[in-house]
């Protein structure tokens, strides 16, 4: 089983490099570290408060992109060209397919922030030009960054494993969207009364809580991110991708493939 | 011990938009075949050929009916290990080399990793493909594809083989390599399914063979019993063409060059034809038995009006 997993995840993971998917770091690191000066111009305190904002930003934009682009065809590339043939006609359960999938593409995106974050530190030696204990602080904001990854992979694997590539980009990149406003919809739930609260919470509940998983603006400013706020968001990142894919699968275990 | 038993397999899939409409593809099929045969599994476009394969496959699901492979029930995962199957028109991960898509393949069927490399290394050399062992399958020809894809079918050395439409979209060449690979994986004992509508190839290769139209068996036996059973004709010649009105209604096709005259006739109409050709005055040239073919039996099971009475 685990070789046969890990088989998967590891042609997963090279076709994403033979396809040039991993290359885009390069195009990061170079946007980066050719701004960088300007943002030295703006002024002395500001310009680190702004490149980290930005910075990390764009890493976590990059990868939720690329998550769900390549997340979209993982699957239903097999089926339209047939590749899914010659796997299932061998000992391949289809849950060990899709988990493999999955982490073929989770392995990636892991891969990528790597090399993201070292460009990032790259520009912040460049601009500062010394790397100070804050610096490493910011390594809780990227930590949390590959979290989303986990989640946005395994809901754009949920979504086309019923639905088609188009659709599962659409419905994919909305709940991000909304998961990023995902506290404040608690709230709002929180404060709703009557016979349809229950409701309005279990759905708002359901939604990815990706604003919990930002702490840009947050470690920007020095503020360190607690230990538990890091337990509970691994905890729940683990949790939630864990219950996506399982309903991915149970979709797929039924699918007749065309 | 049966190879391949298929019990009643049906299928029908939903079609249109709210996938509520049926289309049946497969009527319940019975199918039995025996461990090391060479079985053809005939067919024109739509037969319900490569919905069989898929069903066996665990690819699509069956409506109802079940099937044994090797005594097994065919969806148990344990079983196969002992299969082998080349999908229609296959297309393979085109951004790796053909070692490293039989190293793959070779890590899902469970083949350890020393096995792997040497089985790898001769299925190239046995597939002609030594020299191209490095290059990327974007870069493959057709009849190399094609070879690869058996080499993938059996990279595990399974027991069972099944190939959906080998030698279709083939030059001849291909077609040739593609026959002998079949017909090495005969002598080394393995049982092969395989589909096709191109009978040279069925004849050449099959033990048995059968026939299937619209998802209904139509037939199945041994080659040379099929063509047996297909209608028995003569070919006779004459010299006196003037006596061809006489005997038109008796002949399924004639024709005259000159004054001799060529017609075919049914095996029960033989006397009397030469009967009348006698009285005729004319005189006869030769008699020539015309065997059945394949094809005369294939396209006698697989008209539409042998379905309306069949
Ligand atoms: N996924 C599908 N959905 C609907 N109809 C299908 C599907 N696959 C095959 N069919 C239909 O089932 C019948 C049998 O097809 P198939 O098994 O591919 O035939 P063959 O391989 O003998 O050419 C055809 O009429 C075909 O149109
Ligand atoms: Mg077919």
């Amino acid at each position: 089983m685990i070789s046969r997993l890990s088989a998967i995840a590891f042609n997963t993971f090279r076709e994403a490099v033979r396809d040039r998917v991993l290359y885009n770091f390069v195009l990061f690191v170079l946007l980066l570290v050719a701004t960088a000066p300007l943002f030295g111009q703006i002024s002395i305190g500001l310009e680190r408060l702004i490149l980290i904002n930005v910075g990390l930003s764009a890493m976590s934009l990059f990868g939720i992109v690329i998550a769900i682009f390549v997340g979209i065809g993982l699957v239903s590339k097999e089926i339209d060209k047939k590749t899914l043939y010659t796997i299932l006609s061998r000992p391949v359960r289809r849950w060990e397919f899709i988990a493999g999938k999955y982490l073929g593409l989770v392995m990636t995106l892991a891969v990528n922030a790597t090399f993201m974050t070292a460009g990032f530190y790259l520009t912040l030696l460049v601009t500062a030009h010394q790397l100070t204990r804050a610096d490493a602080g910011l390594l809780a904001a990227i930590y949390f960054i590959i979290l989303q990854f986990f989640i946005i992979t395994a809901l754009t694997l949920l979504f086309s494993s019923f639905s088609t590539p188009i659709f599962s980009a659409i419905f994919s990149f909305a709940l991000f969207v909304i998961g990023t406003f995902a506290e404040d919809l608690r709230n709002f739930a929180a404060m709703s009364d009557g016979a349809g609260k229950w409701l309005v919470t279990g759905v708002v509940y359901l939604v990815p809580n990706f604003s919990a998983l930002n702490v840009i603006s947050q470690v920007s400013h020095d503020v360190p991110v607690s230990g538990s706020l890091i337990l509970y968001n691994t905890l729940y990142a683990v949790l939630y991708s864990a219950a996506a894919t399982a309903a991915a699968v149970l979709i797929f275990e039924r699918r007749n493939l065309k | 011990m049966n190879a391949i038993e298929i019990l009643g397999l049906t299928k029908s899939y939903l079609t249109g938009f709210l996938r509520n409409k049926p289309k049946p593809a497969l009527q319940p099929l019975h199918l039995t075949i025996q461990e090391g045969e060479t079985f053809g599994f005939l067919g024109p476009n739509g037969a319900g050929k490569t919905t069989t394969l898929k069903l066996l496959m665990g690819i699509v699901f069956p409506t109802s009916g079940s099937a044994r492979i090797l005594g097994h029930h065919f969806h148990d995962p344990g079983i196969k290990k002992q299969i082998g199957f080349l999908p229609e028109q296959p297309y393979f991960y085109d951004y790796l080399s053909a070692s490293e898509l039989l190293d793959y393949y070779a890590q899902l069927s469970g083949v350890p990793k020393d096995e792997r490399r040497k089985r790898i290394a001769l299925l190239l050399e046995r597939t002609g493909l030594a020299d191209a062992g490095k290059k990327q399958l974007r870069k493959f020809s057709k009849g190399m594809l094609q070879r690869v894809g058996i080499a993938q079918a059996i990279i595990h050395d399974p027991k069972i083989v099944f190939l959906d439409e080998p030698m279709s979209g083939l030059d001849p060449i291909g077609r040739r390599e593609i026959r002998e690979l079949i017909l090495s994986l005969k002598k080394d004992g393995k049982t092969v399914f395989f589909s096709t509508h191109i009978l040279s190839d069925a004849e050449a290769l099959c033990d048995r063979v059968a026939v299937i139209h619209k998802g209904v068996l139509r037939g199945i036996g041994v080659v040379e019993d099929l063509k047996s059973q297909t209608e028995d004709k003569s070919e006779v010649v004459w010299q006196g063409a003037h006596a061809l009105a006489a005997v038109a209604s008796l002949l399924s096709e004639s024709n005259v060059a000159g004054e001799v005259a060529r017609g075919v006739v049914r095996g029960q109409d033989l006397d009397l034809l030469l009967e009348k050709l006698r009285r005729e005055q004319t005189r006869l040239i030769s008699v020539t038995p015309l065997h059945g073919t394949l094809e005369d039996y294939f396209v006698a099971h697989t008209t539409d009006q042998e379905a309306v009475q069949g």
